[in-house]
Formats: structure tokens, sequence, C-alpha cells
């Protein structure tokens, strides 16, 4: 792509921009959540919509997630196809029953009858100071429900070509959305047939000694640590598997065939996080036999968030811990 | 018609002040970036939250709301391990892990502020029920928003309640908006108390911003579910002044509108109602006022004083 046909935005605005144009392009598309109208989000992700595609496809819902998702299921289950916002991805457990026994188990406990296409958009993370109950990473769980589709971009393009691709998609697709980088800025296509496909693991960054699998803002550390250890000639291959759940394994098993080197690394607590999958799916492959050393999970620990700024710190992955990480698996520690 | 002593009229207005002067020092410090994440103000709403906690008995329960610190002074809680709370400080409630929505002093039937809008509601039954089975005498108040009465939560708190006969009354502030949605765009009926229909449980609708309506209402409904006969849901009509939290800019309302509401304050027509009755003193009611004041200012000098947690502290209390 030519970057004359790309522009400049932060990742709030490039997720606004696939959802305008998605909208734009499929009067079936309809958006409910809390506060999405005139207020425009909690994070300003809708701002404006309201104006463009008013009260009939604006839906500022009561507090009452179940009735979001549950009524989102309905819609989508009859030939509309809604976003919701949940203001804070912590808010999903009000909203699991409908997504979890309904929306995800429709076409198949149905013999294949219909079609729930739908998409959650999850606001996640730590790092606002917002304490244990608005700061989780609950991706775990929603990859643990055949029939959903979980996806978390970490860049502005990806987050544009992956709701895009959610909300043109026939099933339930939980958005993830780190709140830390809604201000980011990167360059953004605005071709608006640009998607990118679910399902796909990519290369962020290439390299051969050590391969990184991280997604999140945890990838940007990753990519600190990356730059930082260039310096000293490693070279970090990086991996974004934007796609949690069904994950591409592909990219990363030939990853580690070359490195034989594994780090995997996420915000969510470590103990039953995607991580724990990654490994257990590369040491089923054929990447086994070229391990050269143990594999490293990083994680967040197994904490609830605290509200004090240095604990929250404390909580979750951060550059240094990939430094010494690959200083471990290379023995230069 | 409730007696009330001196003594009493005086702590309610010394603690309404505490809970106005509390709030304008914590905006202030957030407004000086020295507070980590966001608060949600009660300006505006301090005769619901403190008199219908002054309404209690020794010994009774409270789950309160997100909006919770007039709450919280009004259970009696100690300003100074509050503010240490709302700055993170190992000193506070929660040893700076929970910050100002989850202001918790269990040991003491404070059940804890709620970040999670209606999950006091299903919390507070639980507690009721502890309070029938162990014939304590108790009573729990459970406060929530208007908005969080759209929770289904709320709708099977209520039944639950009442078919259990549960001991537990239902506070709801509604300060007319849930966040930036006003109540009309939320709800279908006139009084939220009117859902209590629903549930065939009292329902009473009263003026959040007069304090003795609060007081007596309260009053006379823990008694009621004292008595054991089940629970009471009542709505006090008030306003908040400020934003729903740090980073609202209040598209959704006319400035004009909170004036209108200023007029009707809280603290303004207690002071009246003081002056009036020829309570106190002009005197003694400014020395209140000060002595509330430094108690807040005091409050802020021990949270900024006090120590950070260690680091080692954040593996603690993940388990009992
Ligand atoms: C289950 C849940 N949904 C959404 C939110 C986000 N949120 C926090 S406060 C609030 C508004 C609550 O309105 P109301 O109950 O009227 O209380 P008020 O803030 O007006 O005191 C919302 C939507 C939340 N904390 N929890
Ligand atoms: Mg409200």
């Amino acid at each position: 792509m030519k970057t004359s046909d790309m522009t400049k935005m932060t990742y709030r605005d490039a997720i606004r921009l696939g959802i305008t144009e998605e909208m734009r392009l499929d009067r079936d598309v309809i958006f409910l959540g809390e506060d999405i109208g005139l207020y425009g989000g909690a994070f300003g992700v809708s701002k404006g919509l309201l104006e463009e595609f008013g009260e009939e496809r604006i839906l500022d819902t009561p507090i009452s997630e179940g009735a979001i998702v549950g009524t989102a299921v309905g819609a989508a289950t009859t030939g509309l196809r809604p976003v919701c916002e949940i203001m804070f991805m912590d808010f999903i457990t009000l909203g699991l029953d409908a997504l979890v026994n309904q929306g995800a188990k429709m076409r198949y406990m149905f013999g294949g009858q219909s079609q729930v296409p739908m998409v959650l958009r999850l606001p996640a993370g730590s790092g606002t100071g917002a304490a244990a109950q608005h700061s989780q990473s609950l991706e775990a769980w929603l990859c643990h429900v055949p029939g959903l589709k979980v996806v978390s971009p970490s860049t502005p393009a990806q987050a544009k070509g992956l709701i895009k691709a959610a909300i043109r998609d026939n099933n339930p697709v939980c958005f993830i959305e780190h709140k830390m980088l809604y201000d980011a800025v990167g360059l953004v296509p605005l071709d608006d047939d640009y998607t990118l496909e679910i399902g796909k693991t990519i290369v962020e960054r290439p390299g051969k000694d050590v391969t990184i699998v991280a997604y999140g803002t945890t990838l940007a550390k990753a990519i600190e640590a990356a730059e930082f250890l260039d310096e000293e000639g490693i070279r970090v291959e990086i991996l974004n598997p934007l796609t949690l759940y069904p994950m591409d394994m592909k990219p990363i098993i030939e990853s580690v065939i070359k490195t034989g080197c594994l780090i995997v690394a996420h915000e969510a607590v470590k103990t039953g996080g995607v991580g724990g999958e990654i490994v257990a799916r590369v040491v089923e492959s054929e990447a086994f036999d070229y391990l050269t050393a143990p594999i490293i999970r990083l994680g967040g620990l197994d904490v609830p968030i605290p509200f004090n700024q240095e604990l929250e710190a404390v909580a979750v992955p951060q550059r240094n811990d990939f430094v010494h990480g690959v200083y471990r698996l290379l023995n230069r520690e | 018609m409730i007696e009330l002593s001196e003594e009493l009229l005086l702590r309610m207005y010394y603690k309404m002040n505490q809970a106005r002067y509390f709030e304008e020092k914590l905006d202030d410090l957030v407004s000086k970036g020295q507070v980590h994440g966001t608060v949600h103000l009660a300006m505006g709403q301090e005769a619901s939250g403190v008199m219908a906690c002054l309404a209690l008995e020794e010994g009774d329960l409270v789950s309160l709301s997100h909006r919770g610190h007039a709450q919280a002074i009004g259970f009696g809680l100690d300003v100074n391990l509050m503010m240490a709370e709302c700055l993170g400080k190992y000193t506070g409630y929660c040893k700076g892990k929970g910050g100002s929505m989850h202001i918790a002093d269990v040991e003491n039937g404070n059940l804890g502020a709620n970040g999670v809008v209606g999950g006091g509601f299903n919390l507070s039954c639980g507690a009721a029920l502890t309070q029938k089975y162990h014939q304590t005498g108790k009573v729990v108040l459970c406060f929530a928003g208007d908005g969080a009465t759209n929770e289904g939560s709320f709708h099977e708190s209520l039944n639950l309640a009442s078919v259990w006969k549960l001991p537990v009354v239902f506070f709801i502030e509604n300060n007319q908006y849930g966040m930036s949605n006003p109540i009309e765009n939320h709800m279908n009926v006139e009084n939220i108390s009117d859902r209590s229909e629903a549930y065939n449980i009292p329902g009473l609708t009263i003026d959040g911003n007069n304090f003795l309506d609060v007081y007596n209402t309260v009053t006379k409904a823990l008694r009621y579910a004292r008595a054991g006969k089940g629970p009471v849901l009542i709505e006090a009509k008030t306003y908040r002044y400020s934003g729903h939290s740090k980073s609202d800019k209040q598209v959704y309302r006319d400035q004009r509108e909170v004036q209108v509401w200023r007029k009707k304050d809280p603290l303004l027509k207690m002071k009246e109602y003081l002056r009036e009755n020829r309570v106190f003193t002009e005197k003694q009611i400014l020395k209140m006022e000060d002595e509330a004041m430094i108690s807040i200012e005091q409050a802020v000098e021990f949270a900024k004083k006090s120590p950070q947690p260690q680091l080692d502290t954040i593996l603690e209390d993940v388990y009992a």
C-alpha cells in the first residue's frame, strides 16, 4: 500500500473509522452500548456517530449489560449486524450467559441453521488506576468457548482492519481493545475495503535469535526490549497473534524452529492464560525438537489489579522482563 | 416525628460538611494530578449519603455505591484512612489496593464500595440473610444509583428480598443521570420507587436534599425491616454537581440545570433549618464548619505523609 493512501491517526480514531465505514456500507450494522451517543463512549470511540447515523442506529442503552449482549444475539440471528460496546471488559461477566450459552452455541447446536454476526468491543487492561473491577484482561475465558472468535489489535491500522473484518464476519467476534492504546498513533489505510483477515498471526519484527509472541500493550514492551537488544547484536523475532482464538500457530511454530527459543507474554494473569495454550501447541509440534532452552512465559501476577500506581505497574510484565528473559534463554546472565 | 437531639443535629451538620470538604479537597488533588485514576464525587448528594447512614443503629451494615464518600463518612469512617486510600497509601482502608471506588471497613459493617454498577444489590440480600439466620436484629442498607436499577440484579434482589422477607433497605440515590444518560431516557417510570410494586414491597420517593426527610424515612424503613416485615425501597431525588468522573465534559446537561440544583443545596438547606429553629448560635454553626474543614485538612496531611505500600504486599491478601 502506498503511504499516500494512509493517514496518521490514533487507535481510538481508527476503530471509529472502521465502524463508520461499515455503517455507511451496510445499513444492517447497528451500534449498542452505554453512553455511546451524545457522550461519545467512555473512551471517546463513538464520538460523532450519533450525529451521522442517528438514534435508530446508535442505540444508547440503559445500564443493562445482559440486555445489550442478549439483544445483540437476538438481532444478529434475525438479520442485523450489531456492534456492542461493553464499557469495560470486566462487565462482560454480566452478559456472558447470552454470549457463551446462546450466541456462541446456536449455530452448532441447531445443526448449522443460524448465524450470529455480532461484535463485542471490550476495552481491557490495566494502567488507568481504576483498580480490580475495571482493569482485567479476561481474554482467556473467551478463548475457551468454541463458536466465539477473539481478536486483539495492537496498532491503529490493525484496529481498523480487524474491526471491519469483525463486523463482516458471520460469527460473534470479541474485539479486545487495550485502554492504554487509545492514544497510540500510527498510519492507517484509508481504503474502505481494507480489512485484516481474522485468524492470522503476523511477524511484527523479523529476527533469528529468540522468538517472542505478544499482543496488546505487552507487544509494545516487547518491541522496546527488542530495540534495546538490537544494540547488543541480539535479533529478536516478534510475532503478534492478532486473533487469539482460533489462533494461527503456523508462523509461531516456524519461528521457533528457526530460533529455538520462545517467550510468550501477555498482561492477563499467567495462570490459565492464552500464553500457556501457545506453549502447549508449540511443544506438541515439530518445533519441540528445535528448542534449545526452556520456554519462558511472562504474564500478569496471579493477583487482582491493585489501585496503587507502583503496585499496578508491578502486576504486569514490563520491558525489562523481556530483556532478562532473552538473556536467560541465551545464557547471557 | 422522630426526636432530634442537639447532639445528633450537631453530628449531622458536622458530617455533611466533612463530606463536602472531603470531596472539594479530593477534587482539588485530582485536578493537580495527585490522584491516580479517577474519582466519583457526590457533591450535592450529601443529605442522602450521610443522613441515610446516620439513621442506622450500631451493628447495622452498609453496601456502598461507586459514588460512596459521603455514604462512608455518614457511616462513621475515619476521613484520614479514607483520604489515604484515595491516594493509594498503605495506611488507607484497603492498604492502597482499592482506591476511592472501593473504600471498605468490613469489620465495622461497611461491606465495601462497589465499582460494578448494581453489584451491591445481591450482596446485600446475602448479608441480610446472615442477619436473619443469626437473628442479629441488624439491617443492611444498600446504596445504589438510579442507573443501577436497570441492571437485572436490582430486580432479582427486590424479588428475593421480598419473598424471603430479608432485612434490607434499598436506598437509591436518584441524581437524575446514569453517567450521561438522563433518567427519562433509560426508564419509563415516573418514580423509581414505583418499581417496588412489582415485588409487593413498600416504595417511597423523597426529597434527597432534605436532611430531615432522608433521616426520618430511612429510620422508619429500618424499623420496618428490623421488625421482620421485609425490604423497603427508597428513592431519594438529588443531584450531583460534578461530572460523572474526572474525564466527563458534561455535554449532556446545561450548567443552568446545575445552578438550579445548587439553590437546593443540602448543606444550605440544613443551615437554614438550624438558623430558623435557633438550634445553634451563628458562632456554633461556624465552629462546626471550621472543625469539619480542619479534619479534612488533617486527613490530606495524614494521607500525604503516609507511606506507599511495599512492593511485596502485591502478593498479600489474595486468599484468606
Ligand atoms: C456493570 C457496570 N456497568 C457499567 C459501569 C460503568 N459505570 C460506572 S458508574 C455508571 C453510571 C451509574 O449510574 P447510577 O447508577 O445512576 O449512579 P451515579 O453514577 O449516578 O451515582 C456507569 C455506567 C460499571 N461500573 N459497572
Ligand atoms: Mg445516577
